[in-house]
């Protein structure tokens, strides 16, 4: 089967415009006939699910947790980018599409991404609309800030809780069609497979969390809304629940799963404090417009803080290495996350990581306070400040501008970070692969979509800050909510979709059967177990620096993980009741498949882009010598992976990519 | 309207509107009381004047008695409507980490205040109705007793050290009920200033004076028999 | 250090419970509450027993999903924290640690530490948003300016997690901080303001039918807040009620 990404003829400016105004449309009669299934209720879930079911479709809406207001877009923190130009410093919606591009590192769908740049300003609109708290300035209007490195402030945000609110507006459009009746809410329910009648995507089986009782769902077309697999990795940002369940099972049923090697370390995350461990918090990375990136340049002093018989506030300057601004004096401390990232790994690598575990860097804000405490006393009228005043007013400043996440800081490691520096290290927190769809965000199946996170369309190899909430509200107010009518306008006569067939009935012996294996296994090793093996495989071969030895590795690592998980996890409790730890082991033995395709397709990408560095394919001279080498000759494509029965057997089907609007630029940050 | 008063919130403000009522009322008592204190002719000449002026006593009297039994019966409406919102209790509970025993207690503070009515009421409420409203007699005059009667009442039933002493524990609930209850009322009313120091204050001032002096009132008489 | 864990046991919502005491050992001060949980849990499955189930999920204090009620307060003894955001270093070695579900009516117990809090769903049903179509062609987003002041207070109102610490901690179980916040969310912007009386109608409407008691304003709930909502916000809501009411 070769790909079609159906892209719509024309130039870039006007392909969704042409698209909108050729589309075939379902009259308002007859979308009360048609039901839609989104599973996941997310940004792009939880919007699309509201603007379907205002447009008038049956919406049968499904999330794991006890609300839709729980989906981990509520933990995003930054902000959201959109257009606008509010602030007259020549944004556009080409520039958006251009940074968004080149973000990306020239790896994503050019039209998808320059609709995605139009539409980004109705999702402000919108949000507006619908009662969403976002920041102002004094004169009453809207505030941005720049965000990310970018050259313009089109980021709006809602304190330091902007997913939370955008997430809230998208549950109260959810709550108004709830209440109308026309989303039907599933909450505590678990996704399991996709049932696939005469070649298209029409239902469901769903397990109720509470009772254990396996549900059939039919309709006439499934969205799948859930989320990234980060959780791959164990350790992440992700929620506890988040998984690939979803995803990976549409994957088993044909759609196929584009470069799952792309993902996203972030370089500001609290690190790890000892082996129970459980998930990692992000910190926004505006804490790197004023911090200082630093490891001990002596050996003898890293030896000497990690044994507390010396404190990072000892150190003179001349005894620190700021790598950053030593490696990238352009960009120092603002280089891009995955540039940042790798650069700490380097460094903890070589043994200079700060703390017990080794893998932290210190993120030092004396320079900035001290900096800023000078002009406040200035702005004071203070000549001669003593340096405990400057200290006081620069304090102030910090406060002002990231008080909430020095005070989050302080909760979770216990140490002032306004009198020492803070620790960080990367950490797994987005995944820019996903299932493969077309411009219509549509699966290799019929009648199958995917949206937000879990797809791949948007952001290339790499996802510029302040993006992920933007194409997760476009695709589901603004670009489903279309292409999926569509697709039904050829459904108005099907009528209700039995769930009697032969084909929900094997799906549904599929799940019941697995289920019954995980509870009768009777191992002797719990599920977290095997998920902590299979996150360190992949943050020690599979993580921020790759390499065909070690994904050859992993690969083979993965695998014996798996064949170890089926012979002994143990799943206590029976099926028919909440049993969190049978959920697990479903979710567990995903990631187990899907970990072994992530390492082929990192092994299958010979080239360093955006989120994925290959150490075979660095600059070997020159000023970029040791930085990431692209290579568009051989890799300007997206991989999309057919499932056949192992991981490792997944057949790779390519769609390349063509840049019409956009030139080719090496990224440099010297 | 009818529907506001059936909801939470209607039935709050209720509380608080009877409470306000309450308040006012005890000042206005309180004023009257003194005067005892430091004139016992004008204390009895007032006296006088609230128990035989028709519109205190056939207008203003009925809605205070309403007030008061529907500040009570509300309040134990409530209480018992909050209590059975919780059916499965707490095995360890910390209120104290998060709210003041004054808040907490409300229920207790006003079945004491209430125990202190009953006894108020056949202390002086009883005998005025017998008199006025049984025997017909309003001439505000007693056998031997020189000018108007209250006085001579009041400091008669203050020479039991034991209702006295019953008074100022009273009194001391009353103190109690007021802490929070003076700040609750301005709340329930949307009042966020009742969250504001001045208004807080006053509430303090109010909550702890005003029963000092009922209790000064009441040790006085006991103290000072004429 | 060494902990005595006594936790509420129950099977589904109609066994009957009660608590079970647990030792773990080895418990490392940097540990959050949770993770101490999932050490005891994995004690519980390696050998054999049922592992007690909570609810959690985003582990950093905004998806409102973790819900425990420890050593007699929501979220234990921390001020401005969720139950995740909670570490073991607020402990002492030795130490016995009473584990409760959230306690209401209106949240029954599903399992173990695990409540119902669909009524908090249904509230929201009832009128938590603003009936906005999302076409896409609202008006423009700066076309309504709004005061800084009222932003940022609308915005203090909807850091609300929808936890249900508010109604575990109130002695009355009272939903009104939940209910409170949403409503002057919506009553401090423009947008919310057409549609204000029919939302805080029927939102405290449904607030009663679901089974909370009243407010008696002890203040337990914005104390145990893990976002810190202002009481003020009950303030409002209760001004919101008459407004409508008179109308």
């Amino acid at each position: 089967m070769t790909l079609d990404s159906k892209v719509p003829q024309g130039p870039i400016k006007d392909k969704w415009t042409d698209y909108k105004n050729n589309i075939d449309l379902v009259n308002p009669a007859n979308k009360r006939n048609i039901d839609i299934i989104m599973i996941g209720t997310g940004l792009a879930g939880g919007s699309a699910a509201a603007t379907l079911a205002e447009l008038g479709y049956n919406i049968k809406a499904f999330c794991y947790q006890d609300s839709p207001r729980r989906a981990h877009s509520i933990a995003a923190q930054g902000g959201i980018n959109a257009s606008k130009n509010y602030q007259g410093d020549g944004d556009s919606n080409y520039r958006l599409f251009y940074d968004t591009v080149k973000g990306g590192d020239y790896r994503s769908r050019e039209a998808n991404v320059y609709r995605l740049a139009e539409v980004s300003g109705n999702i402000i609109d919108q949000c507006v609309a619908q009662g969403v708290p976002f920041a102002r300035e004094y004169g009453g209007l809207l505030d941005n800030r720049s965000f990310g490195g970018v050259l313009v402030s089109r980021t709006f945000y809602a304190k330091g809780q902007t997913g939370q609110q955008l997430l809230l507006g998208a549950y109260s459009a959810m709550n108004r069609q709830i209440a109308r009746g026309k989303i039907e809410m599933f909450n505590r329910h678990e996704m399991l497979d996709v049932v696939i009648v005469d070649g298209k995507a029409r239902g469901i089986i769903a397990r109720n969390l509470i009772t254990g009782e396996l549900e059939r769902h039919s309709a006439h077309a499934v969205v799948i809304a859930s989320g990234g697999y980060g959780n791959v990795y164990f350790l992440s940002t992700n929620a506890m629940g988040s998984n690939a369940t979803a995803a990976w099972k549409m994957h088993k049923k044909g759609a196929y799963f584009a470069n799952p090697c792309y993902t996203q370390i972030h370089p500001t995350c609290i690190p790890r404090s000892g082996d129970y461990q459980s998930k990692l918090t992000l910190m926004s990375e505006s804490l790197r417009n004023d911090g200082r990136i630093w490891v001990p340049k002596n050996m003898d002093d890293v030896m000497a803080i990690r044994e507390g018989r010396k404190k990072p506030t000892d150190l003179s300057e001349e005894e620190r290495d700021y790598y950053l601004e030593r490696r990238y004096p352009a960009f120092g401390n603002l280089v891009p996350r995955d540039v940042a990232s790798r650069a700490a790994k380097e460094r903890c690598d070589a043994g200079y990581g700060v703390n017990k575990t080794g893998e932290a860097v210190y993120l030092d804000f004396k320079s900035a306070i001290i900096r800023y405490g000078k002009e406040q006393a200035k702005i004071h009228g203070i000549s001669n400040p003593s340096e405990k005043k400057i200290y006081e007013f620069g304090q102030e400043v910090i406060e002002e501008k990231y008080g909430n996440l020095f005070q989050m800081y302080e909760k979770i490691v216990d140490e002032d970070p306004y009198k020492t520096p803070m620790m960080i290290y990367p950490a797994t927190h987005y995944t820019m692969g996903g299932i493969w769809v077309d411009y219509n965000l549509m699966t290799t199946v019929p009648g199958l979509y995917c949206i937000g996170e879990a797809n791949f369309s948007d952001h290339g190899a790499n996802r510029l800050g302040a993006s992920a909430l933007m194409q997760g509200l476009a695709d589901g107010y603004f670009v489903l909510p279309y292409t999926i009518g569509d697709y039904l306008s050829d459904d108005i006569r099907t009528g209700k979709i039995s769930t009697d067939s032969p084909e929900f009935e094997a799906a549904e012996k599929e799940v019941s059967e697995r289920i019954n294996l995980f509870i009768n296994n009777k191992g002797n090793k719990s599920v977290d177990y095997f998920h902590k093996k299979l996150g360190t495989v992949m943050w020690n071969k599979v993580g921020m620096a790759r390499n065909e030895k070690d994904l050859k590795e992993a690969m083979a690592d993965i695998k014996a993980i798996r064949e170890d998980f089926w012979k002994n996890v143990n799943v206590p409790g029976s099926e028919n009741e909440m049993n969190p730890e049978l959920e697990k082991a479903g979710r567990v033995a995903d990631f187990l498949e899907l970990g072994e395709l992530f390492a082929k397709d990192a092994l299958a990408r010979n080239e360093s882009c955006g989120g994925h560095f290959r150490e075979e394919s660095v600059e070997l001279e020159g000023e970029q010598k040791g930085e990431a080498k692209r290579n568009d000759k051989d890799y300007a494509y997206v991989s999309a992976w057919e499932y056949q029965g192992e991981p490792a057997d997944a057949v790779l089907h390519k769609e390349e990519l063509e840049f019409k609007d956009i030139e080719l630029k090496t990224r440099s940050y010297k | 309207m009818g529907g506001f008063f059936k909801s939470s919130i209607g039935r709050k403000v209720a509380m608080a509107l009877s409470a306000f009522f309450l308040m006012i009322f005890l000042l206005q008592h309180f004023a009257i009381n003194i005067l005892s204190v430091f004139n016992p002719d004008v204390f009895n000449e007032v006296s006088h004047f609230m128990g035989t002026s028709s519109i205190i006593q056939f207008v203003i009297q009925p809605i205070l008695i309403f007030g008061v039994v529907f500040h009570f019966v509300m309040g134990f409406i409530l209480e018992f409507k909050n209590l059975s919102s919780r059916k499965v209790k707490y095995i360890k509970n910390q209120s104290a980490a998060n709210s003041s025993w004054m808040s907490r207690n409300m229920i207790w503070s006003g079945v004491a205040i209430l125990a202190f009515i009953i006894l108020h009421f056949i202390d002086f409420w009883f005998p005025e109705i017998n008199t006025k409203f049984i025997k017909g007699d309003w001439s505000g005059l007693h056998e031997g007793v020189d000018g108007y009667r209250y006085f001579h009442e009041l400091q008669e039933n203050f020479l039991n050290p034991v209702r006295v002493g019953a008074y100022v524990v009273a009194f001391v609930f009353l103190a109690l009920h007021l802490l929070h209850g003076f700040t609750s009322a301005f709340q329930s009313m949307g009042v966020t200033a009742g969250r504001k120091k001045t208004l807080q204050n006053i509430g303090i001032a109010y909550s702890i004076i005003l029963p000092l002096g009922f209790i000064f009132i009441a040790l006085y008489h006991h103290f000072n028999h004429h | 250090m060494n902990l005595t864990l006594k936790i509420w046991r129950q099977k589904n919502a109609n066994a009957k419970g009660q608590m079970v005491d647990y030792k773990v050992t080895d418990i490392s001060e940097h540990m959050s509450f949770l993770e101490m949980m999932d050490v005891l849990n994995e004690q519980l499955v390696n050998s054999g027993d049922d592992p007690v189930a909570f609810d959690h999920d985003c582990r950093e204090g905004i998806c409102g999903m973790c819900a425990m009620y420890i050593n007699g307060q929501a979220h234990g003894p921390d001020r401005g924290v969720t139950t995740c955001q909670l570490h073991m270093r607020r402990f002492k070695d030795g130490e016995t640690i009473t584990i409760e579900p959230f306690r209401a009516v209106a949240f029954p117990v599903i399992k173990d530490l695990v409540v119902d809090r669909m009524s908090f769903e249904r509230i929201q049903q009832a009128g938590g948003y603003i009936s906005v179509n999302t076409s896409g062609n609202t008006q423009d987003a700066n076309s309504i300016p709004i005061s800084k002041h009222a932003a940022d207070k609308a915005m203090d109102a909807a850091t609300c997690i929808g936890c249900g610490a508010c109604v575990a901690a109130c002695k009355n179980s009272s939903a009104m901080l939940f209910v409170g916040a949403k409503v002057s969310q919506y009553a401090l912007l423009p947008q919310g303001q057409i549609e204000a009386a029919d939302r805080v109608l029927n939102m405290v409407a449904q607030m009663d039918l679901e089974g909370f008691g009243n407010c008696s304003n002890t203040g337990a709930c914005e104390i145990e807040c893990p976002k810190s909502i202002s009481l003020d916000t009950i303030a409002r809501m209760n001004r919101e009620l008459m407004k409508a009411s008179l109308k």
